[in-house]
């Protein structure tokens, strides 16, 4: 390929539930590479700044048959009518034609928070307080990634920061195209047990882009066809069952008969 | 000096009554500017909203004023454009009215923003596909329109016009109004209608989100027609609520009863393309979406008693009372069918805010419920007791009610 012309990316992640231990490396290496300050005394779960959350979820059979899935939840990182990209009302929302990323641009965002109440996975989170953190913590923050000010949106975005030092690391060589080995988020880095996949789901030869096509392959709420590029991974029937309303319903009838 | 500034020939109460009157208003502010200072001060943190209920209070009482302040526009579209000159007696109450609920809302969403400073943002790099951009062009521009319209009202004061320029000025304002109205009218079809495409844009809430009509959901047109529905009531219960407080009769019954006609001739048309819009949303729109609509009534006190509530008790026999002539003309009727016309149009935007945001869309995730703060009380109490306050100094020192002088005898 030419070198002057950048290859337009898709990139993605493949999760395999089934892996999955529900450890939380992935939050803490997210919240460390990202700058997300560990929050007031006053922060709960609702209101606490996380790119991630992880669900814990259960099958309903009892002892010693019952199953748990953890299921880490971010941005879907939606294609299609990105819900929170046309709500948002100065542009602060931008999906990147070259990676397909959905970006938060913190500098332009009002805080009216209207891409929250958009979002369907509520993978946008609220910067309630001012960003602390204690002291003499802040000499191990990130130093590629800017803290965001109270009264504004955050939310994953792939580490940008990561994107942006290996678009520096190719620009060194002279070359536009990134390597993949130099791209790979925290979340992905940190997992234990390798369970999540990242890369372009354009390179049908990559590790995600086979595995977002095999059988055990699904997304969560994807009839409401926005096209997400965060794709899940499990072979237990139930857990895929999850993916929306309607099919959890239909599982719920058959056990009940 | 009091009674300078009174307009000739109508009856004010004594001053110091005035005064015991406003006094608690006034404290009501105080608390309610404490409230929004420290919001603004210390931040959102002050609030009981969070990442999930990212909206709350405020955006929904905003909704509900802004419906009820659509009376200003709608009589001045019937007044200078239709020529219905029987609302010329409420005009000038419609304004002020329209005046309150607009600028009330915009302050109270100045605080509800986290970074209030960044609002000229919106028409710097305006993003054109979204529903709050023209929310906010349009806000802002119609209560541009509303100042220069209560301006003349203003200016006809007993002592401002005794300035020659003033008088001059009311004189163009006043020739200007019918330009005005059709502004008003046209940037008022659009907030309306942009305050209920926010929601039904959101196609991740399925609970919300509507088919297209055109290039506008549903819910557009279904809050251009409620706030038309809700403005003529408003100003038939406000106008009642001042007459029974000030001891007077302040407009004729035929106005009253008009009101009440046009409140329900709108809604019984919103009424019916309600009807026809939620049955496609039941049976097609969200169960495409993997979303059964029945389980949106299962959860919590949001029971199907919500959609009855809307649809029928303040929806359909309202409507109905206000269409019948020898009803809506006993004020016994009248009254009270407009408390139920408001009422079911606060309703509506409550279910669309709240319940909106208290349902799950994932299946693991749960129902939410949310108390507001009393910072987010106080704060919205200061939009009230601005209002009482604005209304009260407005019905004092201007000429609100025309027909007042002649409709002298007590009530």
């Amino acid at each position: 390929m030419d070198q002057t012309t950048v290859k337009k990316s898709r990139y993605g992640m493949a999760i395999d539930l089934d892996r999955c231990t529900g450890c939380g490396a992935c939050l803490i290496a997210c919240a460390v590479e990202n700058n997300v300050s560990p929050g007031q005394p006053k922060v709960n779960e609702r209101n606490g700044t996380t790119w991630m959350r992880v669900f814990e979820v259960q099958d309903g059979r009892p002892f010693p048959d019952a199953q748990t899935a953890f299921i880490p939840m971010m941005c879907q990182q939606c294609e299609v009518e990105t819900p929170c990209v046309s709500v948002c009302p100065q542009n602060a929302v931008e999906v990147d034609p070259e990676t397909g990323i959905v970006g938060q641009i913190p500098q332009r965002c009002l805080g009216c928070r209207y891409c929250m109440t958009a979002c369907p996975y509520h993978a946008r989170y609220y910067n309630w307080w001012d960003p602390k953190w204690p002291d003499g913590m802040e000499k191990a923050l990130n130093p590629d990634v800017a803290p965001r000010m109270r009264g504004v949106v955050e939310k994953c975005n792939f580490c940008h920061g990561r994107l942006h030092e290996a678009r520096a690391r190719a620009a060194a060589q002279g070359s536009r195209q990134i390597n993949p080995s130099d791209y790979i988020p925290a979340c992905v880095e940190a997992c234990p047990v390798q369970a999540i996949a990242f890369g372009d789901l354009n390179d049908e030869s990559t590790d995600v882009a086979l595995l977002a096509r095999s059988e055990r392959a699904f997304r969560f709420l994807a009839r409401l066809g926005t096209e997400t590029k965060v794709y899940y991974l499990s072979g237990r029937d139930w857990v895929r069952r999850l993916a929306d309303r309607e099919l959890a319903r239909s599982k719920k009838e058959t056990l009940h008969g | 000096m009091d009674k300078l500034l009174i307009t000739r020939g109508v009856q004010r109460s004594p001053f110091w009554k005035f005064i015991l009157w406003i006094l608690p208003w006034a404290m009501l502010l105080a608390w309610g500017l404490y409230g929004a200072y420290l919001c603004l001060a210390e931040g959102l943190n002050q609030t009981n909203m969070d990442n999930r209920f990212a909206f709350g209070l405020w955006i929904y009482l905003d909704l509900t004023v802004i419906a009820f302040g659509a009376g200003a526009f709608f009589t001045g579209f019937l007044l200078y454009i239709l020529k219905r000159h029987e609302l010329k007696s409420v005009i000038n109450s419609a304004v002020v009215l329209g005046l309150i609920c607009y600028s009330g809302a915009i302050v109270v969403l100045m605080v509800d923003v986290g970074q209030p400073l960044r609002a000229w943002f919106t028409f710097w790099h305006p993003n054109v596909h979204s529903m709050l951009t023209e929310v906010t062009f349009c806000l802002t521009l119609y209560l541009t329109v509303l100042i220069l319209e209560y301006a003349p009202i203003v200016m006809k004061n007993r002592q401002i016009r005794k300035v020659p320029s003033y008088l001059v000025f009311e004189f163009n304002l006043h020739k200007l109004m019918v330009v005005f109205a059709g502004v008003g009218a046209f940037l008022s079809f659009f907030h309306q209608g942009s305050l209920g495409g926010l929601y039904g844009v959101l196609r991740g809430r399925p609970f919300a989100f509507r088919e297209d009509l055109g290039i506008w959901p549903s819910t557009f047109f279904l809050f251009v027609l409620s706030a038309m529905a809700a403005g003529p009531s408003f100003v038939l219960l406000t106008t009642w609520l001042v007459e029974k407080l000030s001891k007077k009769r302040l407009v004729k019954r035929e106005t009253m009863s008009y009101l009440g006609k046009l409140s329900g001739v709108m809604l019984i048309i919103y009424i019916l393309f309600k009807s026809v819009d939620t049955l496609i949303w039941i049976n097609s729109t969200s169960p495409s979406s993997g979303f059964p609509a029945f389980e949106y009534y299962d959860r919590a006190a949001f029971g199907t008693w919500v959609l009855f509530a809307e649809v029928v008790l303040f929806g359909l026999l309202p409507a109905l009372v206000l269409l019948r002539k020898k009803l809506r003309e006993r004020m016994v009727w009248l009254i009270p069918s407009a408390v139920f016309v408001l009422a079911g149009v606060a309703l509506n935007r409550f279910v669309l805010t709240i319940q909106t945001l208290a349902l799950p869309t994932l299946v693991f995730d749960e129902f939410l419920s949310y108390m507001p703060s009393w910072q987010e009380v106080a704060t919205f109490s200061m939009v009230i007791a601005y209002g009482v306050l604005l209304y009260s100094l407005s019905f004092r020192y201007l000429h609100l009610f025309p027909q007042e002088r002649e409709l002298t005898q007590p009530y």
